[in-house]
């Protein structure tokens, strides 16, 4: 038995521990924008936040998380779908695919989180999520435009 | 509602209605989705294009997959352009694979491939939306009792003249879908165009920024269960003998398969435990005699075919013998390409459901009509009694283009009728079973004139063949056409040189590694093989890179315009520090370039920046255009750096983004676009400029080194 709160909601699932907590994300969740890609930790598909920190959830057994520890989802990351990644992405129409992008999207955000106006070689080192189609440069801009777009709010956003 | 007609809307699956969808194609009992679904239906279809509700929403039928490659909204701009419809209530679905039989493929090709969505059906599409507006204004002007000739429309508003009396798309669709099909259509003069080569943004975009998108992998449905799979490691050895017994008491485990005559496959309630249970699994393979093949073994049997005998020549100028009997001098060198895996992010995966008289399947696929009829044969029903319905490909690259993954899918929901199966790959799994991109060597051989002209070229393709393999029908005289692109005499993927004295041919050298279409497909290597072939010519006679290449494309104009505007906006020839490397190519019918800058500081490269251009005669959303070409450079590059696949034991060695690395975002240069439509043509853009992308980077690294690279990767080779 795992208690997770996820999105701000807490869920009791009946899971083995050792369960990668992306599998409990996708299949005792029912959340499927964290997305499974690589399972070693490799390109980043399944990245969410651990209080508020970018973690690979497909080696990240179940087990390791605590009830305090807040989980943050893409689907989770704004009520309206508006944090300032978002609002960037949308912006420079970053997807290609898509399917990094709820990754990509995650790793930018909690970047954010940490640096305010993160220079290239902060991108370089946190932001290394692997993406077939090739939307790095539109994800670096991205990440850029929203450094802005953050810093232009006169109330701090909250991070879900 | 208690009866309900979903006659028109069920074969439809849109990314609005995908919850619906999936309850429709399971014909499961009324939900209040469907009901929602059905009531949607009361919006016309004025045709098979075009459906239009009453609010002036216009749904626009896309037959092509959208794999990421904005296709689903160039070929939207494409129908609205002639439809003149107000392109903010725009939206878009899928038609289905069998529906498309059922009306005698009234959208004509679904395969997605060969950089073909616009380029394949621009007529078509075009004249779709241009039926629609003729219908739509002639509904008006019969409801007003007024001649056509009086009306027009505007963004989806028809305006009689004379009286100013005015009326929307939504009023009149009804009325129109009732109406015979105008007998001629003529379409907008290009310079009319108000919507196509507009830089609109994506219609798909909001969905990839929240989760909500569903793709393949995200199926779900109720009584759903999930399978991993694993097949024979070396391709073409089959199943021997599996001890299962840990396997069917683990938790979840439903089931263990054996799955045609080379994989087993695991049913469980969550993917996670029958992934698990299949991992405890000991499967003994009949692994055949492919397994003594190594990447030495085909090494040396390409190498053979350098210089072997052969009958297959594409593409013969002039003598090339005679030119090098009198050449002032011959300059010869052999480059190489390796095994590239498409490695889309998401792994192979299809759902399907099965009972004896229907089956029908959910899968991202290139190829809706093919995966549909994979479905049939694996399901072993008439194709009338299969369903396909197409989902979002979390990258395609030509690999999604095979049915392998739906064949599977297929066999093991045969197992369970009645109960939905969903089979996803590991990321292993995909790594193995890959359509590989083909491995090629070549020797290229010059007839040097006095004054340092090419009087001669013999370029010798030896390696394999992806027709041979995959459609032996399309071989022409044995001879696989498809080897020789951006080498071939006329066509979308002529040559872009005059040589008098020209022999371009084939030594086939296949192996029991399965080829496919690798996004570039064969114009990847040839680039390379050329490109920097000629630029050590240019170096080896003492010429300009440039004005070598300007002489040689006298008769190719466009090609030339390309390269030379990558050229200029490089700074080609300053001396700034850093050193710059050309290459051009036309492919997929379109003609590109780059110039990449670069540093080797103690052996390490840094790529600065890429100045590209493109011309792919008519540019329907240049901003799309331009993501395709950071995609094209960030695949190209990967492959340049990192990409390689071998073979040991007969079987592919890589198996995860560990050791089959992909480019990163630190690793990615800055890439400035050029999108130059010349106009007259309509060419391809999600490939053709990977071609470019290798090239112009090795070209490069000599100018900074003096050293040159000649196979791919680059990852375990000291560059200087």
């Amino acid at each position: 038995m795992a208690k997770l709160n996820i999105n701000g909601k807490v869920h009791e699932v009946e899971v083995d521990g050792g369960t990668p907590l992306l599998w409990v994300i996708r299949e005792h969740i029912g959340l499927t924008g964290t997305k499974f890609g690589c399972g070693i930790a490799q390109c980043g598909s399944c990245t969410v936040h651990l209080d508020g920190q970018a973690v690979r959830s497909c080696v990240y057994p179940v087990s390791a998380v605590s009830e305090t520890q807040k989980i943050t989802t893409i689907e989770g990351l704004s009520a309206k779908g508006d944090h300032p990644i978002q609002q960037a992405w949308a912006e420079l129409d970053t997807p290609q695919c898509g399917y990094c992008q709820p990754g990509m999207i995650m790793a930018s955000a909690a970047l954010l989180n940490n640096v305010s106006k993160p220079t290239d070689a902060d991108i370089d080192q946190q932001v290394t999520n692997i993406c077939r189609c090739g939307t790095f440069q539109r994800v670096r801009q991205g990440i850029h435009l929203a450094a802005e777009i953050k810093a232009g709010d006169t109330m701090p956003k909250a991070e879900g | 509602m208690s009866t309900v007609n979903i006659s028109r809307r069920k074969f439809v699956f849109s990314s609005a209605s995908a919850g619906a969808g999936l309850s429709l194609g399971l014909s499961l009992p009324l939900s209040s989705k469907l009901v929602e679904a059905a009531e949607l239906e009361e919006a016309p279809e004025v045709n098979a294009w075009v459906v239009i509700d009453p609010d002036d929403t216009v749904t626009i039928r896309i037959a092509r997959s959208e794999m990421g490659q904005g296709t689903l909204t160039g070929l939207a701009q494409l129908v609205a352009e002639e439809l003149d419809c107000d392109w903010s209530k725009v939206t878009w679905e899928y038609p289905s694979p069998a529906e498309n039989l059922r009306r005698d493929r009234v959208w004509q090709s679904f395969a997605t491939g060969g950089s073909r969505g616009i380029r394949g059906s621009h007529e078509y599409v075009r004249q779709g939306g241009a039926a629609a507006r003729m219908m739509l204004v002639e509904a008006a002007a019969q409801g007003w009792s007024v001649p056509v000739g009086e009306c027009h429309a505007i963004d989806s508003v028809i305006t009689h003249k004379p009286s100013g009396k005015q009326t929307t798309y939504g009023a009149v669709a009804g009325a129109a879908a009732s109406l015979a099909p105008p007998m001629e259509v003529t379409l907008k003069d290009p310079k009319d165009w108000k919507l196509i080569g507009q830089s609109v943004m994506r219609l798909d975009t909001l969905d990839k920024l929240t989760g909500k998108q569903i793709f393949g992998a995200d199926v779900t449905m109720p009584g759903m269960v999930n399978a991993a799979i694993t097949a024979c490691p070396v391709h073409g050895g089959k199943r021997k003998s599996f001890d299962a017994r840990q396997a069917e008491t683990m938790p979840g485990v439903k089931s263990v398969v054996a799955v045609s005559d080379d994989a087993v496959a695991v049913v469980a309630v969550t993917w996670w435990q029958a992934k698990t249970a299949l991992d405890t699994i000991k499967i003994d393979w009949d692994k055949g005699k492919s397994a003594s093949v190594s990447s030495a073994t085909i090494d040396e049997m390409l190498e053979e075919g350098l210089s072997a005998e052969t009958k297959f020549v594409a593409n013969q100028v002039g003598d090339f013998a005679a030119s090098k009997s009198t050449a002032s001098r011959v300059y010869t060198a052999d480059y190489s390409y390796p095994y590239q895996n498409h490695a889309t992010m998401e792994p192979m995966n299809a759902t399907a459901v099965w009972s004896k008289d229907r089956c029908e399947v959910w899968a991202p696929t290139q190829n809706g009509e093919s995966a549909l009829a994979a479905a049939a044969e694996a399901a072993e029903l008439p194709i009338e009694l299969c369903e396909v319905h197409k989902l979002s490909l979390g990258g395609g690259f030509g690999r999604r283009g095979q049915a392998d993954y739906v064949r599977q899918a297929v066999a093991i929901a045969k197992t369970m009728p009645g109960t939905p199966v969903k089979l996803l790959w590991t990321r292993e799994e995909d790594m193995l079973h890959g359509y590989f991109h083909p491995i090629t060597k070549a020797r290229m051989t010059a007839a040097i004139t006095d004054e340092g002209g090419l009087d001669g070229l013999h370029v010798r393709i030896s390696g394999q063949s992806i027709l041979a393999t995959l459609m032996a029908e399309r071989l022409g005289g044995n001879m696989d056409p498809v080897v020789f692109q951006a080498l071939a005499p006329s066509g979308d993927h002529s040559i872009s040189y005059t040589v008098p004295n020209l022999t371009v041919d084939h030594a086939m050298r296949n192996t029991h590694i399965t080829p496919g279409f690798w996004r570039g497909v064969n114009v990847n290597q040839n680039a390379i093989y050329m490109e920097c072939f000629l630029d050590e010519l240019a170096h080896e006679t003492g010429q300009d890179s440039l004005e070598f290449h300007r002489k040689l494309m006298k008769e190719h104009p466009k090609a030339f315009a390309v390269l030379d505007t990558v050229a200029q906006k490089s700074g080609w020839g300053n001396d700034d520090g850093l050193s710059r490397g050309l290459a051009v190519c036309k492919a997929f019918g379109s003609y590109v370039a780059a110039c990449a800058e670069v540093t080797v500081t103690d052996g390490k490269l840094k790529m600065h920046r890429i100045v590209a251009a493109t011309d792919p005669g008519y540019a329907v959303n240049p901003q799309q255009i331009e993501a395709q070409v950071f995609g094209s450079f960030a695949y190209g590059l990967s492959a340049l750096l990192y990409g390689e696949c071998t073979v040991k034991d007969g079987q592919i060695e890589q198996t995860n983004f560990h050791n089959y690395p992909s480019i990163k975002i630190a690793d990615m240069p800055h890439v400035d676009v050029t999108v130059m439509p010349s106009g007259g043509f309509w060419g391809g853009v999600g490939e053709p400029t990977i071609a470019v992308a290798a090239p112009a980077v090795l070209n490069a690294i000599f100018a900074a080194t003096g050293k040159r690279i000649r196979h791919l990767p680059i990852k375990d080779q000291d560059i200087g």
